[in-house]
């Protein structure tokens, strides 16, 4: 393939959003995947990491779960998307379901599974409607394989890939404690790999184009296209598919959004604010690293001027505190005391001072303590908070509420259920 | 049953899921525990070396009276540079 056209995007998101490709159109659109006899060596050399939030290399964790015993391994396809800020899982599915089928029958091929689960969160049921639509279009397509959906309870921590092999065994969609990683993950006793949604379709089209066309976009240590969600200050939350290493303003100019905001947060809820100072930076883990924060599960909150961030990160607290499993301690407890915190800093009252002191405190107490990084992310998310919103964290120090306290708030926290409705099975 | 060398090292784990916040740990080990505000431990994260039989032997006492059994020594060979993969569960 010519270099121009392996660098055009979209790659994912060809088509009409929101319009679901039949085979036939899926198809004429990106070709019949290719029989790949060598498609792990492939995937490591074009670099490719799961884009499900942790990035970690594709190959080397498929590697894994190829390299144990038996034959009657399984691949989950994560498309949970628990992550409120995140809609890429589902526009892709909405838009090319069988690009990602495609990626997860090769990959289920490669390591030797003859069973994959794509597991759609329940409520999402539009979702799981062109997922059931696209499997019953692929009957006599995997030869081999049996296709599932299955369909967890949406809770944030659901798709922890710990906590989705759970539900697929027990019905219980909580994280479980592994003290060594990697662990071999099981469902009903068979080996496991658990792959981000988004992940196999770039997988599909690597095993059609190989990994020099992969590299074509994104930078040598971030290859290839990412899905990004972006919400807050845009005209309306968008999806859009760029180069990793594109710049963060170019990707808010894509998406439409407020090209001069107060602040971005960046990869999710348990993400990590970054100022505006820092809209240069590329979208790619090793250039923000160093800042603090990582690509995650391709999030931008766009929040303006005109916002306080701190009122937002209150509001994004208490909902994350909401969504402890509530198995660890220093989660159960310790989040809805950092929500408490922010509370009596937003309020602006005599606590104020105190309450800083505390949040700094619990933060630094609560980091690395549960059993999966649900309160890590919290603790990202507050500290960048201080940092970044240091100027308005001033106002509130001394005592004065917040002057655009009034203003409509900015991310699209959901509503708290009350605790009792709150369904893990 | 491995060597014991005079530089291998251990530290004391806990199963967060598993652990109630009783607390029996911080008064058995307090060289290695303290409790947050909460009751739940906070433990020494730094490896011990085995040839400190008293903070051993406590973390070894931890371990059995945790009515949760959330605890474990993990010990750690002193060469190579200790990693999570070498570890052993006592």
């Amino acid at each position: 393939m010519p270099v121009d056209e392996a660098r055009s995007l979209p790659r994912l998101l060809a088509g009409v959003l929101g319009q679901p490709a039949s085979l036939a159109e899926h198809r004429a659109r990106y070709g019949a995947t290719p029989p790949g006899a060598h498609l792990l060596d492939e995937l490591e050399a074009a670099g490719l990491t799961g884009r499900g939030g942790a990035a970690f290399p594709t190959a080397r964790k498929a590697a894994v779960v190829r390299a144990q015993r038996g034959h009657a391994k399984v691949l989950v396809i994560n498309a949970m998307e628990g992550e409120p800020a995140a809609h890429k899982d589902r526009t892709l599915l909405a838009t090319n379901p069988h690009l990602v089928l495609d990626g997860a029958a090769a990959l289920a091929r490669a390591i030797g599974a003859a069973r994959v689960v794509v597991a759609v969160a329940r409520d999402e049921q539009a979702t799981a409607r062109i997922v059931r639509q696209a499997l019953g279009e692929r009957e006599r397509q995997d030869r081999g394989l049996t296709l599932e959906l299955h369909t967890p309870p949406w809770r944030y921590v659901a798709g922890e890939e710990s906590a989705l092999v759970h539900w697929l065994n027990d019905h219980q969609a909580l994280p479980q404690y592994r003290p060594s990683r990697p662990s071999i993950l099981r469902v009903a006793g068979a080996p496991t790999l658990v792959d981000n949604a988004e992940t196999c379709a770039h997988v599909a089209l690597i095993a059609r184009h190989g990994a020099t066309w992969f590299r074509a976009v994104g930078t040598a240590a971030s290859p290839g296209s990412t899905l990004v969600s972006v919400t807050g200050a845009v005209a309306r939350p968008i999806v859009v598919e760029v180069a990793l290493g594109t710049p963060l303003r170019a990707v808010l100019q894509a998406a439409g959004a407020d090209p001069e905001p107060q602040a971005v947060l960046l990869g999710g809820y348990g993400g990590t604010w970054l100022a505006a100072s820092h809209l240069d930076t590329p979208l790619a883990n090793e250039a923000l690293g160093p800042l603090g924060a990582s690509v995650g599960a391709g999030v931008i909150v766009v929040v303006p001027t005109d916002a306080c961030g701190l009122r937002e990160t209150l509001r994004i607290t208490r909902w994350m505190a909401h969504e402890s499993a509530r198995q660890c301690g220093p989660c159960a407890f310790g989040l809805p005391a950092l929500a408490r915190d922010l509370q009596a800093i937003v309020a602006g009252g005599p606590d104020a001072p105190a309450a800083i002191t505390r949040l700094t405190e619990r933060s630094a107490a609560i980091a690395g303590r549960g059993a999966c990084r649900h309160p890590d992310g919290v603790v990202r998310l507050v500290r960048s908070a201080l940092e970044v919103f240091a100027a308005h964290l001033d106002t509130h120090r001394r005592g004065r509420p917040c002057a655009v306290g009034a203003r409509r708030p900015v991310v699209a926290v959901p509503e708290l259920e009350p605790e009792e409705d709150l369904v893990w099975q | 049953m491995a060597v014991r060398s005079r530089t291998d090292t251990f530290v004391l784990v806990v199963n967060p899921v598993q652990c109630d916040g009783y607390g029996h740990c911080a008064e058995l080990a307090p060289e290695l525990v303290h409790l947050d505000e909460w009751g739940y431990p906070i433990l020494a994260t730094a490896p011990t070396p085995l040839a400190a039989r008293a903070v051993h032997e406590s973390a070894r006492l931890a371990v059995r009276h945790c009515p949760r059994r959330a605890l474990r020594v993990e010990r750690h060979p002193a060469a190579p540079a200790s990693s999570r993969s070498g570890a052993r569960t006592e």
